[in-house]
This record gives C-alpha cells, sequence and structure tokens, in this order.
C-alpha cells in the first residue's frame, strides 16, 4: 500500500492548457501516472495530447470525474482562480485535490478551507509540490505523480516523507534513494500558512499504512505544526521518526519565500522545534545532509 | 507589504475608526502650513515614518532622541520636525544601520486618560490569521502601550482572543465579548464595539495581514482613540487592491531585494560574508543553516525558484556581489526536473559575465548532473565542485576563512 494515491490513481489536471499544467501534466504521463483529464472552463470537448495518448478535456470537474473516472485533481490555474478550482474538486466529490498554486490569497484559503469542514474531499498545498507514490518499474516508472516532483529521483520502498518545501524533500528522497531505501509516498504539504493537510494528517496516514516502516518529517520555522505532530508521535506513532527544521538562521520577522516562514512565538522558532523533536524521541537530523541517515541511526541501528 | 503610520490611519478613518486628526509631508516647507491644519489645544505628535517599531525610544545618528516627540507649543513641534526629517533613525527594529526618515507626520496631541494607579488609559487591539484554526483573530489586552509579548509571558489572564468564523464573519457578540474584557462602560463600551467592528471590516476587506493598534488610548474627555496603527498586507491579495498598491514606498525597502523581484529572485540581506544561491525557498533556508552549522556566517537568502536560468544565476551574481561583505559563494542547486548542464552552462557563463573572483563552490544534484560538473570542470574557471550539501558547505567555509 502507500497513502492518498496508488499507482492506479486517475487523476485531473485543472489548468491543463496552461504552460506550467501542460509541462508537468506530460511529465507524469511520462512517469506512467493515469492521467485521465484534463479541465479548461470553454475548452471541453477539446484534446491534450502527448506521446500518442489522448486525453480529454472537460468545461467542469464534475464531467470530467463522472466521464473518466477520475478520483483526483492536480491543481495549476493562476493564483486569482485557485481557490475556485479547490471548491469546484470538492462540489464534485473527489477524493483529494491537490493545489500546486504558488500565491493564492491567504484570504480566499481562509474561506476555502471553512467551505471544505465537513466535506469528503482532502486538500493538500497550495503553494506545494504535491506528492509522489513511487512505482515498480525502472527509476520508480509506473509511480504515481502528481505536481511538480522530479519522478525518477524515487524508488518503491518502505520510508514515508512528508514536507513543506519542494526542493528539501526531494533532497531527502535523494538521500534515501542513494542509500537503497525507498519511499511509500512522499507529500510536500506546502509553505502556506494556510493548507489543506497538516504533518500531523500525513504522520496519521503513514501510521496506520502497512507498507510505511518509517518516516521522515521535514519541517520549517513559523506556526506550531511540527510541534503538534511532534507530541502526537510520542504518544501514538508505532514507527521510528527523523525530522528536520529549516530556518535555525532565519532572521526574525522576515518571510523567507514561504509565507508560513515567519518567526512569530516562543514554540516556533528552529531551536524550539529541534528541543520539542528530540523531547518527543525523534531522531533530529543536524543538518540537510543527514536527513536519511538520521532516519537509518534509530531504524536499522 | 507595509505601509506607513500615516497612511495606515487615513485607511482607518475611511473605515470610521476613530484617529486623532494629522497631516503628513516629505518636506520642511511644508511643516508650518501641516502645523496650521492641526488643533494644538493639547500640544502635537512628531512622528518620524519609517516601517520599523520602536520608534519612540529610537535615537538618530546626530544625537536626537527619540523618533516620536511631544511638543506642547508649535515652536516646538517645528523644531523636532526639523531635526527628523532627512536624518537616520536607529531603533531596535531597524538594526545598526538605522533607516532615513523621509516623512513626518503631525497629529493632534491627545489628552491622555488615567487609571485609578495614575498610568495611562491604554489597551491592546490586533487582527491577523491564527494559523492553528485557519481563522482570523482578534487580540485584545488592557495591558497596551507596552510590548504585548511581555504581556502574554507575564499575566497571560490579560490576553483576550476571539475568533471569526470566515463563513459568517465577526459577530455582534463577539464585539461585546471583547468590550466586556477590556472593561468598558456605557458611551465607551459603545465606542469600543464600533471600533473593533470596523476595524475588523477594514482588516477582511482590504486583505490585510496584520492590523494592530498600540496603544488604543481612552481620552481624558472619554474618547476610544487608535493612537498608533501597524499594518501590513497580503502580497498575494495585492492584485485586487491597487489603492494599497499605491501606497507603496520604495524608499523603505532594500534596493537589492527590488532587483532581485524583477527577476523573479527572492532575495534578503543578512550579515555574514557566505553568499549562496539555490533553489526552492526550504532548500535556500536549510543551505544558511549548514553554512552556520559548519561555521561559516549566510550573506544572504536568496532562492532561484524552481529553475534556474542563466539570466537569473547572471542577475542573481549581480545582486550577490553588490554586497561588499561577500567573500565567497556557495551555489547549490537541486534541478530535479531542469536539467544541471543547462544550469552549470549558465554558472559559467555568469561567472564569466560577471568576472567573479571570489572563491565558488557548486552543488549540483539532479538530472543529467555528470554532463553538468564536467561542463563546470572543462570551463576554465576555478569553480569547486562539492557533491553533497555538506561537503559543499565545508568546502566554503574552508575557503572564505583561509
Amino acid at each position: 500500500m502507500s497513502i492518498l494515491v496508488k499507482e492506479d490513481t486517475r487523476i485531473l489536471v485543472q489548468g491543463i492548457t496552461g504552460d506550467f499544467g501542460a509541462r508537468h501534466a506530460r511529465l507524469s504521463i511520462d512517469y506512467g501516472s493515469q492521467v485521465v483529464a484534463g479541465v479548461t472552463p470553454g475548452k471541453g470537448g477539446q484534446v491534450f495530447e502527448h506521446n500518442g495518448k489522448k486525453v480529454p478535456i472537460f468545461n467542469t470537474v464534475a464531467e470530467a470525474a463522472k466521464q473518466t473516472g477520475a478520483t483526483v485533481s492536480a491543481i495549476f490555474v493562476p493564483p486569482p482562480f485557485a481557490a475556485d478550482a479547490i471548491l469546484e474538486c470538492v462540489d464534485a466529490d473527489l477524493d483529494l485535490a491537490v493545489a500546486i498554486t504558488e500565491g493564492i490569497p491567504v484570504k480566499d484559503m481562509i474561506r476555502a478551507k471553512r467551505a471544505m469542514q465537513g466535506k469528503r474531499t482532502r486538500l493538500i498545498g497550495p503553494n506545494c509540490p504535491g506528492l509522489v507514490t513511487p512505482g515498480r518499474g525502472d527509476k520508480s516508472y509506473g509511480g504515481c505523480r502528481i505536481g511538480i516532483a522530479p519522478g525518477y529521483i524515487h524508488r518503491r520502498g518502505k520510508v514515508g516523507v512528508v514536507s513543506r518545501s519542494g526542493t528539501l524533500t526531494y533532497e531527502a528522497v535523494w538521500q534515501l534513494t542513494c542509500r537503497n531505501q525507498g519511499q511509500s509516498t512522499c507529500v510536500g504539504i506546502g509553505g502556506d500558512p494556510v493548507n489543506g493537510t497538516s504533518h500531523l494528517d500525513v504522520i496519521k496516514l503513514f501510521n496506520e499504512d502497512p507498507e510505511t516502516e518509517a518516516i521522515i518529517m521535514i519541517g520549517e520555522i513559523g506556526g506550531s505544526a511540527e510541534v503538534e505532530a511532534a507530541r502526537w508521535i510520542k504518544a501514538h506513532c508505532k514507527k521510528p521518526v527523523a525530522g528536520f527544521i529549516a530556518g535555525a538562521t532565519a532572521p526574525a520577522g522576515r518571510r523567507m519565500g514561504h509565507a508560513g516562514a515567519v518567526i512569530g512565538g516562543s514554540e516556533d522558532t528552529a531551536a524550539a522545534k529541534i528541543k520539542i523533536f528530540h523531547e518527543c524521541g525523534i531522531s533530529v537530523a543536524a543538518t540537510p545532509s543527514d536527513m536519511a541517515d538520521a532516519l537509518l541511526r534509530i531504524w536499522k541501528g | 507589504m507595509n505601509i506607513h503610520e500615516y497612511q495606515a490611519k487615513a485607511l482607518f478613518a475611511q473605515f470610521g475608526v476613530a484617529v486623532p486628526k494629522g497631516v503628513a509631508t516629505q518636506s520642511s516647507a511644508e511643516f508650518a502650513q501641516c502645523l496650521s491644519q492641526i488643533d494644538g489645544q493639547n500640544g502635537y505628535m512628531v512622528k518620524s515614518q519609517i516601517h520599523a517599531g520602536g520608534r519612540g525610544k529610537g535615537t538618530f545618528t546626530n544625537g536626537f532622541k527619540g523618533g516620536v516627540k511631544f511638543a506642547p507649543t508649535r515652536e516646538k513641534a517645528l523644531e523636532h520636525a526639523q531635526a527628523m526629517l532627512g536624518n537616520t533613525l536607529v531603533t531596535a527594529q531597524t538594526g545598526a544601520e538605522g533607516r532615513k526618515v523621509q516623512t513626518i507626520y503631525f497629529t493632534e496631541a491627545a489628552n491622555l486618560g488615567k487609571r485609578p494607579d495614575g498610568r495611562d488609559d491604554e489597551y491592546y487591539l490586533a487582527i491577523l490569521l491564527d494559523r492553528a484554526t485557519s481563522q482570523p483573530v482578534i487580540v485584545a489586552s488592557t495591558e497596551g502601550g507596552v510590548e504585548i509579548e511581555q504581556v502574554a509571558h507575564a499575566t497571560p489572564e490579560k490576553i483576550f482572543k476571539v475568533r471569526v468564523d470566515p463563513a459568517v464573519g465577526l459577530q455582534a457578540y463577539q464585539a461585546r465579548q471583547l468590550a466586556f474584557a477590556l472593561g468598558f462602560k456605557g458611551e465607551l463600551f459603545k465606542q469600543c464595539v464600533n471600533l473593533v467592528t470596523k476595524l475588523y471590516q477594514f482588516y477582511w476587506e482590504k486583505d490585510a495581514a496584520m492590523v494592530e493598534v498600540n496603544p488604543l488610548l481612552v481620552t481624558q474627555e472619554g474618547q476610544l482613540l487608535a493612537l498608533d496603527a501597524k499594518v501590513s498586507f497580503d502580497d498575494n491579495a495585492l492584485f485586487r487592491h491597487p489603492d494599497v498598491v499605491a501606497l507603496r514606498d520604495l524608499n523603505e525597502e532594500d534596493s537589492k531585494e527590488i532587483e532581485a523581484s524583477k527577476f523573479g529572485l527572492s532575495y534578503i540581506a543578512l550579515d555574514g560574508n557566505i553568499a549562496c544561491l539555490v533553489n526552492g525557498a526550504g532548500l535556500a533556508m536549510s543551505t544558511m543553516d549548514i553554512i552556520q552549522h559548519f561555521g561559516g556566517s549566510p550573506a544572504n537568502f536568496l532562492d532561484v525558484g524552481g529553475g534556474a536560468s542563466q539570466e537569473q544565476v547572471t542577475a542573481a551574481f549581480k545582486i550577490i556581489l553588490g554586497d561588499p561583505n561577500v567573500k565567497g559563494i556557495l551555489v547549490n542547486i537541486f534541478g530535479g526536473i531542469m536539467d544541471c548542464n543547462v544550469i552549470a552552462s549558465g554558472i559559467v557563463a555568469a561567472v564569466k559575465e560577471t568576472g567573479l573572483k571570489l572563491p565558488l563552490v557548486v552543488r549540483l544534484e539532479g538530472n543529467n548532473v555528470e554532463a553538468g560538473k564536467a561542463t563546470l570542470a572543462s570551463s576554465g574557471l576555478t569553480i569547486v565542485s562539492g557533491d553533497s550539501m555538506a561537503d559543499a558547505a565545508q568546502k566554503i567555509v574552508k575557503l572564505v576563512n583561509q
């Protein structure tokens, strides 16, 4: 198993006719992922073609899901329209909406998140790299790639990875792959202050997933999400967890690219989070080069 | 995006939040005219306008003390304003270099109300995002005019919070809860409910990231006034508020950060001597961390985004080299999808174009990385290759410390 998505998960892409969406739809098709539909309002009936594969385009998410059986959406629409795109997935009762879009107004996300309460659709992101469940082919071909992560760096295996950041996730994944440790699923939850799925949500899923045997959790300064997850891990998690917190050198009050990474309270500095990680039995990577090894130290001894 | 106090108060007034009457100017020739528009019955306040807190306790580099001063007379107000305008104010938040004061804000001085124990009757009010619940939260305290972090630490029972359900917005009972919690009665109670309601309306309609009023004051005449105003806006929402964008003051922003943003680069200057150039915000932050871990000191945060084009790398090098403290550069690129060889060619071209003489360590990883490393090695330039983040960080620290 894996979490959230499997190799045969059927994917629709909102914004498939834009440059960004089209590029990554092609890369997902190349990786062997099941991209079955595109959605661009007004372009319904057209076809997105890549390497001989024809992906039908629909005007609405509901229609795309009904016609193709897609259960997950990758959202690449521009920021002013992204919250609307998320809510359209909710209306269509999808399992999962993965919002890659960077720069969505916070107010739009506050409203969208409130509107999603009690609905079955889960949101990953926004401002995230998406998620990958690696396949079992060469260089993990045949996996489910939703978003913008490079597929080939993965290997199918037993480590779950959760992170806010994109390239820092790839760093961790590549360290694991280079040490012959594959991944069950890698989830980038995004760097925005209001997001759909938290570190803790993903950790709980990994904890219940029989294929996942160990977990890497990557966090940043700002907010209390990593601390909340760490305390839950101490009380409930059955699996070894390694952690890293980025931003030890970030000056207070400055936004470091990720809107979420602004230091405010007393428990959201890197030092405070690292201390809590230690207290909760998480193996802390001293540097970003040490993430996979930090896991191997407590997992494989 | 941050704005000045005088701009924030103009917006407050537009939304019906009570503020002392005031006038701002960038020119000393207009001081007298500004003062004649204000009632100086209780004296004047002369306030330096910079995007940093701690102005009142700040000191100018010319020795003048206080970026916010009371003036009992018009003459004294003119004298204070002359001492402030065009001079550099250093506060706890500006750093040692301080900030040049380019705008002076004159306001009526309020007749401060007093509490039974003799203290000024000052309160605290703020609205911001509560990240834990993804809802706006209004924070209020009976202890205004001081640092709210200290109040929260020492006397958490004096901090009151109301979270707003975005589905229905701020409800009247919630504004009443805050007014009761702050201990207001009668006419002041009504003023407080009204002020909280209007301030929330402003926060929500204008996509503010944070609104802070400290102090919120009761005058001897029994009026509730926002005596100071600190407002920042959500950058992501500026596209729908051209009136807010018009308030941007480029003088308050780092010129290198502005230049960087033109090339899609996110740059923040720090005070170390090892510059870094990285793709991705999380990786950029952790590159700074690993430089420090191995005994170095990062000169900046620089995120070139998902890709890293030759144009971007060249622009980034120029910005980095504009910082005289920089003694070496670490490039850390995880080219997941981008071809590392394209990135390597971009780095070589940028080094040649900028005539870089400082030590340069490049750590490339990802797609087509072997070709990228070969391009760097055969360039004839002294570019040191790092195999991992740790290896690259140790190498640049060693080179800079030689």
